[in-house]
């Protein structure tokens, strides 16, 4: 299980009790390998963003996806829903975690479990700090699916974000490897009492606190 | 108006140590230019074409004199000594120092005030009618719930980075003049037979490189859920909305492309889940805001004056600025007055330091303090006594903010173009000041009548091009700088996009096509028609012959390019 570790080894902060630490990392987050790199164009710019529901991966890369034997694996959402049967046994002994890119659909993978908290940890990869679909994405598990064990954000993870990941249902956050979890913590902190009702707190600041009238 | 209590302002007291940290990270080289974008756009901070640009927030145009005496302090401090109301009731500033910024933002805390999500893929803020609370023909008091608005989307966590900006506005009057059907989601709100508070819903309104009308998603929704049902529907947005393409990635893209009945179907198969959740407001929550917006303690007045109506008489400037910068009021004896920022010579909605502190003495003299900025980048003083017009007059003439010009065609709205910013195609200063000169003669202008013309450097359409009676759009051809002119744009009720009359015009003919626009408008009109009625009427056919018949456009253009 993960325990308190030094800065240095670990860049992933978990929530407890609403407060972050920096702890280890028992997951191994197992990607797709990109058969081609594809660089879509359209209107002379490069496509960063995949719409919503667009295909992630094709059944050779999802074959050909290495998942390893031993461990906790976090596998992708295209692998999961192709080849869970084969992870079975691994998901009874709460070893599969899945993660679902922004532009996948919290609900496949809803869909695609009798009990979503059979799942220990479900991660959202953020490709782009800029793609907001990703706090859609936590509060639906969070609030319409029911989901309570740890959601994970990956990817282009960044200190400006968590509080806003925070109030979306997230308690884990990878921040990107380049820079520091350490820093990170202060930005949980933001703000003290925001205004409305979120997945952290279900009510607006007026049912909150009493607000007068102030002269 | 809405007074912070100890929450607000802790609010924006964090807000300001969060950008001012973020600021120094960036500056610090921890964080790249790329990561710092989304950061301080989303506090009003473009970097432009010279300088930063620091949009500062008006929460549905309402400011106090302490407001405005400090927005004159930052522009003396921190900037050249003038500010800018834009189109959308902000102030902007633009020649701040970047490492400035966050002391800026202090400053504006001490007066309750930021620039919390005036710009960004965010909820923008929301706007409203500038006569709410005091206009004769108000339903509703929409200020209340502007603020309920104002509260619920400042750092909504879901909805802080969404596919594009996200504009909301608020209505509450017969006769529609907060555009709602221009914005992302525009609320019309209305008391049924039985006289319970509704909204009329629109969505996927917006002007920019699609210009369209909103269409109603709603017609009746109870005020208590008006936050669930936005919810529902910016998630709906959020999630399926485009972010490939930046032209592409407003909703009204989403809407059009599912159609309004999909897209409705699928913002209330989301709200089922939310509509009876703890975002429902409740009365007391409501009245609890509402007494922030009270009517200040005015004097039982008769609605005539023997001494106003004989300074009207003698004195024709004076009538004529009554005639058009005076307004009606729904209290016996009390007026609003526009003071116009639109004097030849100044860029549209571009004010002083010193005139912005008159502005601030005339608002605690005679208008209980309070005023209001407007979407045609004015200012105006909500609650003058009739009685103490002439000496208001009088001050504001001092002051140069007495043109007698609203809604003529000198009242022009003008987005600030390349002249400022980074993505103009052509400048729509000059192009202002050359038609305001065209027309300077004040008779002349009454004689035309009312008249909105917009004016926007880029099909971003800040300016508002599209609903200008008269529309004017910069345009880059083989980076030249040319117009396109539209006629037959409306806002209200009944809005209309314009029409484009055809090829587009160098700098310095757009004032004499103005010219000939207005001339057939003169020479074809009713009695009771304005320009816009008989452009209506007639279509755009006069109005393009009259325009182009001496030339060849096709070939004058080639020969100029
Ligand atoms: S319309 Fe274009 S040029 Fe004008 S302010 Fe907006 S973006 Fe800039």
């Amino acid at each position: 299980m993960s325990d308190v570790v030094s800065a240095n080894a670990s860049n992933l902060i978990k929530l407890k009790d609403g407060v972050g630490q920096i702890v280890a990392d028992d997951w191994t987050w197992v990607r797709i390998p990109k058969a081609t790199e594809e660089v879509k164009k359209q209107a002379g710019k490069v496509v960063l963003f995949k719409l919503t529901g667009d295909a992630t991966a094709t059944a050779e890369e999802i074959a050909a996806t290495d998942i390893p034997a031993q461990g906790r694996v976090l596998v992708p959402l295209a692998v999961w829903l192709a080849r869970k049967d084969e992870l079975a046994a691994r998901v009874a002994a709460r070893e599969v975690g899945v993660w679902v890119e922004t532009h996948e659909l919290v609900e496949d993978l809803v869909a695609s479990v009798h009990d979503i908290n059979a799942l220990p940890l479900i991660a959202i990869h953020v490709e782009r700090f800029a793609d907001g679909r990703i706090y859609s994405a936590g509060a639906l598990l969070r609030t319409r699916y029911g989901y309570r064990n740890e959601l994970r954000a990956l990817g282009d993870v960044l200190r400006d974000q968590l509080f806003f990941f925070k109030r979306t249902g997230f308690d884990a956050f990878l921040i990107r490897a380049d820079r520091s979890a350490e820093d990170a913590l202060a930005s949980l902190k933001d703000f003290s009492d925001p205004y409305q009702a979120a997945v952290d707190d279900k009510r607006p600041l007026w049912r909150r606190h009493v607000r007068s009238v102030t002269a | 108006m809405y007074r912070y209590d100890q929450y607000d302002q802790q609010i924006v007291n964090e807000r300001v140590a969060q950008f001012r940290d973020q600021t120094r990270r960036f500056l610090a080289g921890e964080l790249t230019g790329d990561e710092y974008k989304p950061l301080r756009l989303q506090n009003g901070l473009y970097i432009q074409r010279y300088a930063p640009m620091l949009r500062v927030a008006v929460p549905y145009g309402l400011l106090n004199a302490t407001q405005v005496r400090k927005l004159a302090h930052i522009a003396r401090k921190y900037d050249r000594g003038y500010a800018h109301v834009s189109t959308r009731q902000n102030f902007q500033y633009n020649w701040p120092e970047l490492k400035d910024v966050p002391d800026i933002l202090e400053e504006l805390a001490s007066v309750e005030m930021h620039a919390i999500q005036t710009s960004g893929n965010c909820i923008r803020n929301t706007t409203t009618d500038q006569f709410a609370g005091i206009a004769p023909d108000e339903v509703f008091d929409p200020r209340p719930l502007a603020e309920i608005i104002r509260q619920w989307s400042t750092f909504h966590p879901e909805f802080a980075l969404l596919p594009r900006k996200f504009k909301i506005a608020v209505s509450g009057t017969k006769d529609d003049r907060a555009v709602v059907q221009m914005h992302d989601i525009g609320l019309e709100f209305y008391r049924d037979a039985a006289g319970s508070l509704l909204a009329k819903v629109w969505v996927g309104g917006g002007l920019g490189r699609t210009p369209i009308l909103g269409e109603v998603i709603e017609e009746a929704l109870p005020w208590r859920h008006l936050l669930s049902y936005c919810e529902a529907i910016i998630r709906v947005y959020n999630r399926y909305g485009r972010r490939d393409n930046i032209y592409k990635a407003r909703i009204k893209i989403l809407v059009k492309s599912l159609g309004i009945a999909e897209f409705k179907r699928q913002v209330e198969a989301e709200w089922e889940h939310t509509k009876e959740g703890e975002t429902t407001i409740t009365q007391e929550e409501f009245d609890r805001v509402a007494q922030h917006f009270t009517a200040p303690p005015y004097a039982t007045l008769s609605d005539s004056d023997a001494g106003f109506e004989a300074k009207r008489t003698e004195e024709k400037a004076f009538a004529n600025w009554v005639k058009r910068n005076v307004h009606g009021h729904k209290v016996p004896g009390y007026r609003a007055v526009t003071l116009s920022l639109k004097t030849t010579g100044v860029a549209p909605g571009d004010i002083t330091d010193a005139q912005l502190d008159t502005v601030a003495d005339l608002a605690d003299k005679y208008s209980f303090g309070e005023l209001r900025t407007t979407h045609e980048q004015n200012i105006v003083l909500s609650d003058v006594a009739l009685t103490d017009l002439y000496a208001v007059w009088q001050e504001a003439k001092a002051a140069g903010l007495a043109t007698p010009n609203i809604g003529l065609i000198t009242d022009i709205i003008c987005c600030p173009g390349g002249s400022f910013c980074d993505l103009a195609n052509a400048k729509s200063i000059p192009i202002a000041e050359s038609i305001q000169r065209q027309f300077d003669d004040l008779d002349y202008q009454h004689d035309i009548g009312e008249l909105e013309l917009n004016i926007s450097g880029c099909m971003n359409s800040c300016g508002h091009h599209h609903v200008g009676h008269i529309g004017i759009l910069g345009v880059d051809k083989n980076d030249e700088e040319w117009y396109q002119v539209s006629i037959g744009g409306k806002q209200g009720n009944d809005a209309s996009l314009g029409a484009v009359i055809g090829p587009s015009f160098a700098a310095e003919e757009v004032a004499g096509v103005v010219q000939r626009l207005i001339d057939v408008y003169v020479e074809n009109r009713t009695p009771e028609e304005r320009f816009i009625d008989t452009a209506r009427r007639l279509g755009i056919a006069p109005f393009k012959t009259r325009v182009y018949a001496d030339r060849q456009p096709a070939k004058k253009e080639a020969a100029n390019v």
